[in-house]
């Protein structure tokens, strides 16, 4: 029988979930890392039981851990992120030139071929590569020192790296998210990068249609259409069909196009997820209703699922990493909220259950599918 | 033996209780003393001081004998009564409000 395993990094400690393919009864193990910030977790597709943990503290800086037996016991790796070279500037929040400093991993992305070979997206704007098992890290530089770069300023949550996506047909193809730079495309294995923001309209900044400077706050991609992207930016729900060249938008009937979190089913490329979030001032759920909505056209059309989940007095946030897919038959949805709570709908998305209610504020929630 | 007590979150990653016991040769310094802790427990390598620039991590501070050594030079040879072990180390978390 197939299992899932949930992994949930929270803003207290990490916990690991598993289930059967029924996903009703869970066993829920953690926290690990307790008290510590845990960004992500996540695992190797070339062996499920290779786990990777980014563990922060404002007090204690960045801890690397790494788990050869699916999250039972883990090992502090190595956590010395040193940008290479010349470390340059990005603007600051008062436009002055500030020098790239390492603060925190955001994101960690495993090989689909190499257990030992992971990506890091880390926050001052980066990107790291571990090949032997995080043991230790290499700056990819190509993406840092592209030549917007000095150009880049932060967000209010700091000018992170926090997507990373593999292409898995054009092995030498990269995609990274950037809040608020925008995204960027490696076509030789994350050694050069280039902007791909075209149609991208950000009326917060002073072109909205600029090269770079939007604020994206999440990208998708189904495996099997690697050309297809959807994009949660700040405001806005977008998506490109030709690898990033250009964009357009899909927010269509949503009740509002912010928010941080996007999916793509397992088994359906044209059925996306999204949880808009009121505004970028109230980063909750709109009408105090927790719904996430779906689009099973690729966009434009969504529809809101709301069976078990909240409908009056919900005010809590979905952030960025915080929802996944598991590929099941029946394809799995997951999202953790910032009031911590991870749901799980076994049916695509018609209903759903917590799997826990009390956890952390949640910050990342990634699913494996286990044989 | 210098006796060093460490924040709680560097314990629990550490795998040591309130108080770790050291051997450092030579003049002891703050310099030396966090070099041999780090040699010891390579895990905290990060945790306490920078990785490349060795300078104290912003939010912590370091007691002993009811000073304050934080910003003294990392170079100063430290009391006798942390050389001895009569007094402890303290590597202090910054105290936060929630």
């Amino acid at each position: 029988m197939s299992k899932v395993r949930v992994l949930v990094g929270t803003h207290k400690g990490a916990f690991v979930m598993t289930s059967d393919e029924r996903r009703k009864d869970w066993k829920v193990e953690g926290p690990h890392f307790a008290g510590w910030d845990v960004y992500h977790m996540n695992g190797s597709p070339a062996d499920p039981d290779r786990l990777y943990a980014a563990q922060s503290r404002g007090w204690f800086g960045q801890v690397m851990q790494r788990s050869d037996d699916g999250g039972k016991t883990w090992q502090p790796a190595g956590n010395e992120f040193k940008y290479d070279g010349s470390v340059g500037t990005h603007k600051w929040y008062d436009n002055t030139d500030h020098p790239y400093e390492f603060l925190r991993v955001w994101h960690l992305e495993p090989s689909r071929t190499d257990p030992d070979t992971v990506y890091a997206g880390v926050e001052d704007a980066a990107l790291f590569k571990s090949t032997d098992g995080a043991k230790t890290w290499e700056e990819l530089p190509g993406i840092r020192t592209q030549k917007t770069a000095p150009s880049w300023a932060p967000g209010a949550g700091g000018l992170c790296l926090h997507t990373i996506i593999l292409d898995p047909v054009h092995q030498d193809r990269m995609f990274a998210a950037i809040s608020s730079a925008g995204t960027f495309r490696s076509d030789d294995g994350g050694k050069t990068w280039r902007p791909i923001n075209k149609g991208l309209r950000s009326e917060y900044i002073p072109d909205p249609d600029a090269e770079v400077g939007h604020c994206v706050h999440h990208v998708a991609m189904h495996p099997s259409r690697p050309n297809v992207l959807f994009m949660q930016k700040h405001w806005d729900v977008m998506r490109s069909d030709d690898a990033g060249e250009s964009w357009h938008e899909i927010s269509g009937n949503l009740p509002t196009d912010f928010g941080f979190a996007i999916d793509v089913h397992a088994h359906e490329p044209d059925t996306v997820y999204v949880v808009p979030i009121t505004s970028d001032s109230d980063h909750f759920v709109p009408e105090g209703k927790l719904r996430v909505y779906r689009s099973k056209t690729g966009g434009n059309e969504w529809e809101a699922l709301t069976k078990g989940l909240p409908q009056k007095d919900c005010y809590v946030n979905v952030l960025r990493d915080a929802m996944a897919v598991d590929s099941l038959d029946s394809c799995g949805i997951y999202f953790g909220t910032t009031g911590g709570q991870v749901y799980v709908s076994a049916d695509a998305g018609d209903s759903w259950n917590a799997i826990v209610h009390d956890l952390p504020s949640v910050l990342s929630v990634q699913v494996q599918t286990l044989a | 033996m210098i006796r060093i007590e460490l924040p709680a979150n560097l314990r629990t990653l550490a795998g040591v209780g309130k108080e770790v016991q050291l051997q450092v040769d030579g003049p002891v310094s703050q310099r030396s003393l966090l070099d041999a802790l780090e040699a010891e427990y390579p895990m905290l390598r990060g945790t306490i001081r920078d990785q490349t620039t060795k300078r104290r991590r912003s939010m912590l501070r370091f007691f002993a004998c009811e000073e304050d050594l934080s910003d003294e030079s990392p170079d100063a040879v430290l009391p006798e009564e942390v050389v001895t072990g009569r007094e402890p180390y303290l590597i202090i978390g910054a105290i936060a409000g929630g």
